[in-house]
């Protein structure tokens, strides 16, 4: 069993939904960014997504954008990313770690190499934006093999035909991207995610967590109701940049990113859980 | 990298949408089922005798097609080795060759229902094309252009502004055309059910390279049958300037497979291929993955893609169509470069020994004409691709020659 799958085994017994975190590895700066990560568990993320910043990220929205600009001005590149995530195991062997991001940077630093590094540095799991399942051959069979966790993005065009697709290579958890959209842009309907779920889980025993327009405490509370995971990122990003003097990290950065965290775990823990009662199996 | 030498040039891509390594389809979930349904629609389309019929007859009646095959008597001369043909996409309605490719597009587009169209620009010739066609069949146009193009461009906005398309300028990253585009992705992931992506060129996820050449390789059909009519034979070598790559690809492929024909993609070296400005994929970039292909791409050691310089903003991209990376690899298409410089002052040449003022674009091909044409014999046949007219460019060569002349 991965970290991943051991949280949502114990979350499961919970009986609650878990809270996926994203930020940017390296937004502000590499210290800032190991200190807010470190942060996160402690102000109840149940599991981390670390994004690697990549300079076309073709489908985020300004704010994510925005932070992985930040990222590589300051510097960041996939050494430092990976370093940043080893330095995070030295103090925490149980939280969850995800990368996400886009293929182009892992491609050129070549796949079985980067594979033997995020493996050896304590990521669980990664989520590459731009690798559909038909193009599994490139990463994603190579990550299984390798027992990591290849997280696949489910979305409202995945219909009921192409959906077992999507999740025959799939493992640790489900993605369900709550729009059709840029990460952080319209804020989805509660019942209509709630209902997309239901229809994914039919087809897996996965868990299944939510993204993509989730933005407030209560907003987080609705989705959990209905999902074994919300994930919050864009909401995230912006309150780190909003706390920014003149771009620059300050001693409120940390805090104010953990502050909304927490707020973000108590609207998750806070939701009376229907979703994530028993799983169906596959059929 | 050596790959096999296929039996032909001419039977790619395969069903995943690979040419060799390249190609593919690196798109996000979102868009998946939406490629796909575009692949269905356009095999049908191009099995089906209506679609080509309807489609020929607005390239005859609405393009002005066929293009002129054109002997460029005085350029020859002043050369004094091959006898220069020019293959004059710059007649064509809204003045290059994107027109031919738009064309498919949308007529494809109203089969499938889609009622919005979205576009990228780089120099604008694109989004013209594309504001045109949708203002001709009745359709809403968004055209992303990177905000400095929009800037450099200023009379193709003027254009599409008046045909009725809407211009959103893409301030994001580096603010030309790679950044037009990520936000036309942007869009089409936001707006799934009613819009249609048309791509400018031979680039993005499977079926667009195929797609686009198909459209495009009308160029090379008609100047195979004119060439044939006015010398009795192939041409001996082929020559055009690529960004993306599509009037290239559409010159180049009826002939793929005809080994006496040498064939030339001249990309843009900007201010030289050790500047660190400049354009040219093949000859500065390495194989990775953007915008849904595997191509050459300029970026740095850790995958970050970098920004492209050119004078032209129509080959101002840091890749190149995934076909053209996979000819490169067999050798079969040689890749050159012209810098600003050159293709400017090829620019002034060609103008004033032909009256034809070309495109900052096809400048480039012409600047390395000027370089291989001396050099061959004078029953050498050798075809340019003069893609797009310049009167777009007049601005940005004035400028560059007011800098010159600054001490």
């Amino acid at each position: 069993m991965t970290r991943i799958e051991e949280r949502f085994a114990a979350l499961r017994r919970e009986g609650r939904a878990a809270l996926v975190t994203f930020t940017m590895a390296g937004d502000p700066d590499a210290e800032t960014s190991l200190a807010i990560m470190r942060a996160l568990p402690h102000a109840g993320a149940d599991i981390i997504e670390l994004g690697m910043p990549f300079t076309d990220p073709m489908a985020d929205g300004p704010a994510i954008q925005a932070a992985g600009q930040r990222a590589l001005a300051a510097g960041q590149d996939m050494r430092r990313t990976l370093g940043m995530v080893r330095s995070f195991r030295e103090a925490d062997d149980v939280t969850p770690v995800v990368l996400m991001g886009y293929y182009n940077p892992i491609y050129v630093y070549g796949v079985e190499r980067f594979l033997r590094d995020v493996k050896s540095a304590g990521v669980d799991g990664l989520i590459v934006v731009d690798l559909p399942p038909e193009e599994d051959d490139e990463l994603c069979l190579p990550t299984l093999a390798a027992g990591l966790n290849f997280i696949r993005l489910a979305t409202p065009t995945t219909d009921e035909a192409r959906l077992p697709a999507v999740l025959r290579n799939t493992s640790g958890f489900v993605y369900y991207v709550s729009i059709t959209g840029t990460t952080g842009a319209a804020s989805p309907d509660t019942a209509k995610v709630a209902a997309a779920v239901a229809r994914i889980k039919r087809h897996t025993a996965l868990p299944v967590a939510v993204g993509f327009g989730v933005k407030t405490a209560e907003h987080a509370r609705a989705i959990a109701a209905g999902a074994d995971g919300v994930v919050v990122g864009s909401a995230i990003v912006e309150a780190l940049r909003a706390s920014l003097e003149q771009g620059r990290s300050g001693p409120a950065v940390v805090e104010v990113v953990s502050n909304l965290v927490s707020e973000l775990a108590r609207g998750v823990r806070a939701a009376r859980h229907t979703g994530a009662v028993e799983p169906a199996r596959p059929s | 990298m050596s790959p096999q030498r296929p039996n032909s040039f001419r039977t790619g891509p395969d069903e995943r949408g690979h040419f060799g390594i390249y190609g593919g389809r690196f798109v996000a979930e979102t868009l998946m089922p939406l490629i796909l349904e575009l692949e269905r629609a356009y095999a049908r389309a191009k099995s089906d005798p209506s679609f080509q019929a309807e489609m020929n007859g607005y390239l005859e009646t609405y393009v002005g097609r066929p293009s002129p095959l054109y002997f460029a008597e005085r350029l020859s001369e002043y050369c004094g080795g091959a006898k220069i043909y020019f293959k004059r996409e710059e007649l064509n309605h809204t003045g290059a060759h994107k027109v031919n490719n738009v064309l498919g597009q949308i007529l494809l587009a109203r089969r499938m229902g889609k009622t919005r169209v979205i576009a990228e620009t780089g120099a604008g010739m694109h989004g013209v094309a594309t504001a045109t066609l949708c203002a001709k069949f009745g359709l809403p146009c968004v055209v992303y252009m990177g905000a400095i193009d929009v800037e450099r461009q200023r009379p193709n906005v003027l254009r599409m502004r008046m045909l009725g398309a809407e211009v959103r300028a893409v301030n994001s990253g580096s603010k030309t055309l790679k950044d037009a585009m990520n936000e036309a992705l942007r869009d089409w992931v936001t707006n799934v059910a009613d819009t249609f992506y048309c791509i400018g060129t031979v680039a993005g996820p499977h079926p667009y390279p195929a797609m686009v050449r198909d459209f495009q390789a009308i160029i090379g059909r008609e100047t195979r049958a004119q060439l044939e009519r006015l010398e009795g034979r192939l041409p001996d070598s082929l020559i055009a300037c690529i960004g993306g790559g599509s009037n290239a690809m559409g010159l180049f492929h009826p002939f793929l497979d005809e080994p006496s024909v040498e064939i030339y993609g001249v990309e843009a070296a900007g201010h030289g291929l050790h500047s660190g400005k400049h354009a040219a994929s093949i000859a500065g970039g390495r194989p990775g993955v953007l915008h849904g292909n595997r191509t050459y791409l300029l970026m740095n050691g850790d995958g970050q893609i970098e920004e492209a310089h050119s004078i032209s903003a129509g080959l101002d991209y840091p890749g190149i169509g995934p076909e053209h990376a996979w000819l490169h690899d067999l050798g079969r298409v040689r890749f050159l470069s012209a810098t600003d410089e050159e293709a400017v002052a090829a620019f002034q040449l060609c103008s004033r020994l032909e009256g034809i003022i070309p495109a900052l674009e096809p400048a480039h091909a012409l600047a390395k004409v000027l370089d291989l044409a001396p050099k061959k014999p004078r029953d050498h046949l050798m075809v340019v691709n003069l893609s797009g007219r310049g009167d777009k460019d007049l601005d940005t060569v004035e400028r560059f020659l007011e800098g010159n002349r600054r001490p």
